[in-house]
């Protein structure tokens, strides 16, 4: 089996270095970054924290290297998923190509240039902390599920099966929809009021007005999700609840916090956007997570000023 | 002349060509620097003399008193007032609601209310420079009528500035209430300035959509109220972002600066007022909650 990660950031390299242990998996990991390409290709992808890795994939940012793959993994930022799945596309005639990005719209847009796509979320995390070396922060499942009837289940399992030996558990399930709506849900009632604020996650939720504000885009949330027959794995309240533990992330920012502090262009399009966007189609008013979207796209526009 | 931030010394400065006018400020630098002249630049070039202290007993028998702090520092300015001043009328000119009622707490003072438009920025304790020479509205409230409005209107303008007196101030307030709430809450949480933003409609993530439905809301509100606006928010919106200046509002200042803002007595005013007439403000409540979380995050 042949598989190509495309975008080897944090998560793209935990899937690359993990895959590439097995004896039956052949990696090719695509990535613009020619420096973290060359120490991949020289020393290897390392991984260090919560698993202890080193993977040889074979690393390249020239697309036209890249042979006929089985399965595609597409792991770069959503605003990047377009020109980065039109350079790669003819690696993956023959093959099925699967998102773990985040955020909404990511499968319509690998769907424009490939036949069979994956609909994919996945919770572990890192960040690069070198070229060739990924810390591995935490671990997580990944759950795939066709994108539509084009995909086979089979296809779907397959891969789940190869990620599961490598030590990146996943399951393949019918309709995947429900954990892509439960994080997309989670991160866009909770990161961009971090990033508009200052405030980290546990300091947004102890202040009821402002954890009202989230409810209130939450429940924007799961009508647009409960329009389209969703059904959400878990409930995110809940889960915005958990995180705000000190035990758990409750002096996290967000990472819209974080881009908004360097500057980075924000995921808010596929986050707020995308749920703004879905709503339209399905005949839900989303008033606050257009409010929300319209104020960080303000935010990125204050930085283009003088 | 109570308070000498930008607004205060655009008053102090023009005042002092046609009266007498006495500066209470906080600081004794503050005030020894406006005892050395007090300059004005941009819109008009002048230096006044005007006589300044930072003890409220030396204001002796002013007929008129202008209270041009911001509105976070008006209540403890009001304490200080308290007692003094008999013979004289007292003008707030304070964003957002509420500045006659906190002044009307420390004084039997007649009242004028008044908002302004004009804006300045300070570039040291005796030098501003005139901005935006916008007027100033002035109507009656407690023990005054439109006559009193007027009078001190031709004051103002006699003296250089733009002043326009009202029957009634309410219309005026509330559109320069609906238009700060709006403007400067997304000015302060998105870091832009006024400017064309504020209007864009191309894309559905554009600002203009949002900066809309807050006017539509803060309209509601007034209806409710039974204001009928002097001014549509909305067009004050569009006038001013075809301005071609880049205004920063204060709001946007005071974050920046990691200051408090007046997001109580402005966003918070509006959002009060629409509970109290049972109208739903979801959008202004989310910007109040968000300015709000945001001073939290620099200030505790």
């Amino acid at each position: 089996m042949r598989i190509c990660v495309v975008g080897c950031g944090a998560v793209g390299s935990l899937f690359a270095a993990n895959l590439a242990r097995l004896e039956d998996v052949e990696v090719w990991a695509f990535d613009l970054n020619s420096e973290h390409v060359d120490a991949i290709n020289r020393d290897g992808l390392r991984l260090s924290g919560a698993g202890d890795v080193v993977g040889h994939p074979r690393a390249t940012a020239d697309a036209a290297e890249l042979p006929p793959c089985d399965f595609g993994i597409v792991a770069t930022k959503a605003m990047h998923t377009e020109p980065a799945i039109a350079a790669t596309a003819h690696a993956f005639k023959d093959g099925c190509v699967a998102t773990v990005q985040n955020g909404l719209g990511n499968e319509e847009t690998l769907a424009r240039h490939v036949e069979r796509v994956i609909r994919g979320t996945t919770f572990p995390a890192g960040k690069i902390v070198a070229p060739g070396h990924v810390q591995w922060d935490v671990k997580g499942d990944t759950t795939l599920g066709p994108y539509d009837e084009r995909t086979p289940l089979a296809e779907v399992e397959r891969l789940a099966d190869a990620c599961t030996r490598a030590g990146m558990p996943a399951h393949a399930v019918a309709d995947a929809r429900g954990p892509q709506w439960r994080k997309v849900i989670f991160n866009a009632s909770t990161n961009p009021i971090g990033a508009l604020t200052g405030l980290t996650h546990g300091r947004v939720c102890e202040r009821s007005d402002l954890r009202a504000l989230v409810s209130g885009l939450v429940d924007e949330g799961k009508a647009v999700a409960a329009a389209q027959g969703i059904v959400l794995d878990a409930d995110p309240e809940e889960l915005i609840d958990h995180a705000a533990k000190p035990e758990v992330a409750y002096g996290h920012k967000a990472s819209m916090l974080q881009d908004v502090e360097a500057r980075r262009t924000t995921e808010i399009d596929y986050l707020n956007g995308g749920i703004v966007r879905f709503g339209r189609e399905h005949g839900v008013p989303t008033p606050l997570n257009e409010a929300i979207w319209a104020l960080v796209k303000g935010v990125e526009a204050a930085w283009t000023q003088s | 002349m109570a308070g000498a931030g930008a607004i205060g010394s655009l008053y102090a400065g023009h005042l002092a060509q046609v009266a007498e006018v006495t500066v209470l400020t906080r600081r004794e630098e503050h005030a020894a620097a406006l005892r050395g002249g007090l300059r004005v630049s941009g819109r008009a070039e002048l230096t006044a003399t005007v006589r300044a202290t930072t003890d409220a007993d030396e204001l002796g028998d002013a007929e008129l008193a202008i209270l041009a702090c911001k509105g976070t520092d008006l209540e403890p300015l009001a304490a200080r007032l308290a007692g003094k001043l008999s013979g004289a009328t007292v003008m707030t000119v304070q964003n957002g609601l509420g500045a006659e009622e906190i002044v009307a707490r420390h004084g039997e003072w007649p009242l004028l209310s008044a908002v302004t438009f004009m804006s300045g920025t300070r570039h040291g304790d005796a030098h501003v420079e005139y901005v935006l020479d916008t007027a100033t509205w002035i109507g009656p409230n407690r023990g005054t009528t439109e006559a009193d409005a007027q009078r001190v209107a031709e004051l103002i303008e006699s003296s250089g500035l733009k002043a326009q007196a009202f029957p009634d101030l309410r219309p005026a307030q509330w559109s320069k209430l609906i238009f700060n709430a709006t403007v400067n809450g997304v000015a302060a949480l998105t870091g832009l300035p006024h400017d064309f933003h504020f209007a864009q409609f191309a894309q559905l993530s554009d600002l203009g959509h949002l900066v809309h439905d807050l006017v539509d809301e803060g309209r509601a509100v007034a209806t409710a109220a039974r204001i009928e606006l002097h001014d549509d928010p909305w067009e004050m919106n569009v006038l001013a972002t075809q301005r071609g200046h880049r205004h920063f509002p204060s709001m946007l200042e005071d974050v920046e600066a990691h200051r408090p803002t007046e997001v109580e007595t402005i966003n918070g005013a509006l959002v009060r007022e629409a509970r109290r007439h049972a109208v739903g403000v979801p959008l202004h409540t989310a910007v109040y909650r968000l300015v709000k979380a945001k001073e939290a995050s620099y200030s505790e």
